[in-house]
């Protein structure tokens, strides 16, 4: 039997000025409530968290002050869907320009991986390069291109993590 | 237009077939044989017959309940049906206004110009109320296809009538949508603040605050 697949979703968001400026005190006030949104939404797994004690603390990373970083895993892309466009975290979607530059280039990237499996943060970054300088693939790939945990399941990538 | 969107669209002609997918659609979820026979005003059997030939057509989808009670003696499970999620359209002559549409939500989106395809929502949205000052938005959203209905003192709408698009660019459709509901409401002498975004899974990402008149 195929096992369980959950996806992983890393997003990486050009911040317009630095998280604790006044230009960001808006979307790092709803950072507790969106982020509450998403630990109870069907389908939602795991995010990675920088506190478990402050909800406001963004992800400390290597690749640059200026990047927040949203790094989690659902249990299906509709869960996913459903939870970035179909619920109040749209809300905060619209208002992204006031926070955050336009980039021409990918910002977010998933690909499936077994279920209990956590990915470190290196391979999503890893997988955006990949999705940026390769395109979309089952193991890169966008809600626009997606693809089902199927045709990623007998790719070694997935095998090699279910070892 | 597909011959096969037009022999499905066909099979509503039959008053019965029409009023059992009216039921079905309505209902926003899975419905029984004998519910919707009964709202139908028709027998079961002849229910029955008549939404599994929409089924075969791909208007409706059908699917199974478990009965609440488990294990044996609960019976057998049953069968329901729900709208299919897939489009039928026809046009006469041929129309395609979903590709260009979705040429020039690509084209928002490059600009990074939503904020102006809000405007120009808003303006269409002023002038789909023309001439018709006064009347409730719920007719002419009705009219529109959104399907309106009241939920916990909000009209919701039941149907996103951008669907495709609002699956490919989820953030500029609903912005423009919300923008859409706000000229209307505008142009017809109401309160635009009555328009809220507050999406949900399957449904329009736009809710109303229902009226003063309408709780009269």
């Amino acid at each position: 039997m195929l096992s369980v697949m959950h996806l992983a979703q890393l997003n990486i968001a050009h911040m317009r000025a630095p998280v604790d400026s006044p230009e960001l005190a808006e979307f790092v006030a709803l950072l507790e409530p969106v982020n509450a949104l998403a630990d109870a939404a069907p389908g939602f797994v795991w995010r990675l968290k920088e506190s478990e004690t402050d909800p406001t603390a963004t992800v400390v990373h290597d690749y640059g002050d200026h990047l927040l970083v949203n790094f989690s895993v659902w249990k299906s892309l509709d869960t996913l869907w459903n939870y970035v466009y179909r619920s109040p975290h749209l809300g905060v979607l619209r208002r992204r320009r006031e926070w955050f530059l336009r980039v021409a280039e990918p910002y977010t990237v998933m690909w499936w991986i077994p279920e209990g499996h956590i990915p470190p943060l290196a391979e999503g970054m890893r997988r955006l390069e990949r999705l940026k300088t390769e395109g979309p693939s089952p193991e890169a790939f966008t809600f626009k291109d997606s693809y089902s945990s199927s045709e990623a399941a007998s790719l070694p990538a997935a095998a090699e993590a279910r070892k | 237009m597909s011959s096969d969107d037009l022999d499905a669209l066909a099979l509503l002609h039959d008053p019965v077939r029409r009023s059992l997918y009216d039921v079905v659609a309505a209902r926003g979820g899975d419905v029984g044989r004998g519910e919707a026979a009964e709202a139908a005003g028709v027998s079961r059997t002849l229910a029955g017959h008549h939404l599994d030939r929409l089924v075969e057509a791909g208007l409706l989808e059908s699917g199974f309940r478990r009965p609440e009670k488990r294990g044996p003696g609960s019976g057998r499970p049953a069968k329901v049906y729900r709208r299919a999620r897939g489009e039928r359209s026809v046009s006469l002559p041929p129309r395609d206004y979903a590709i260009l549409a979705s040429v020039l939500a690509g084209v928002v989106e490059l600009l990074g110009a939503d904020e102006q395809a809000e405007r120009a929502a808003r303006d269409v949205g002023v002038r789909m109320a023309g001439g018709r000052r006064g009347e409730p938005v719920e007719r002419v959203l009705r009219e529109r296809g959104y399907e309106p209905y009241e939920e916990g003192g909000r009209v919701r709408l039941r149907n996103c009538p951008f669907h495709v698009l609002a699956e490919e660019q989820p953030v500029l459709v609903c912005s423009v949508n919300l923008a859409l509901c706000e000229g209307l409401l505008e142009g017809l002498g109401d309160d635009p603040g009555r328009a809220r975004l507050d999406p949900r899974p399957g449904e329009c990402c736009v809710a109303f605050r229902v009226s003063k008149t309408n709780e009269d």
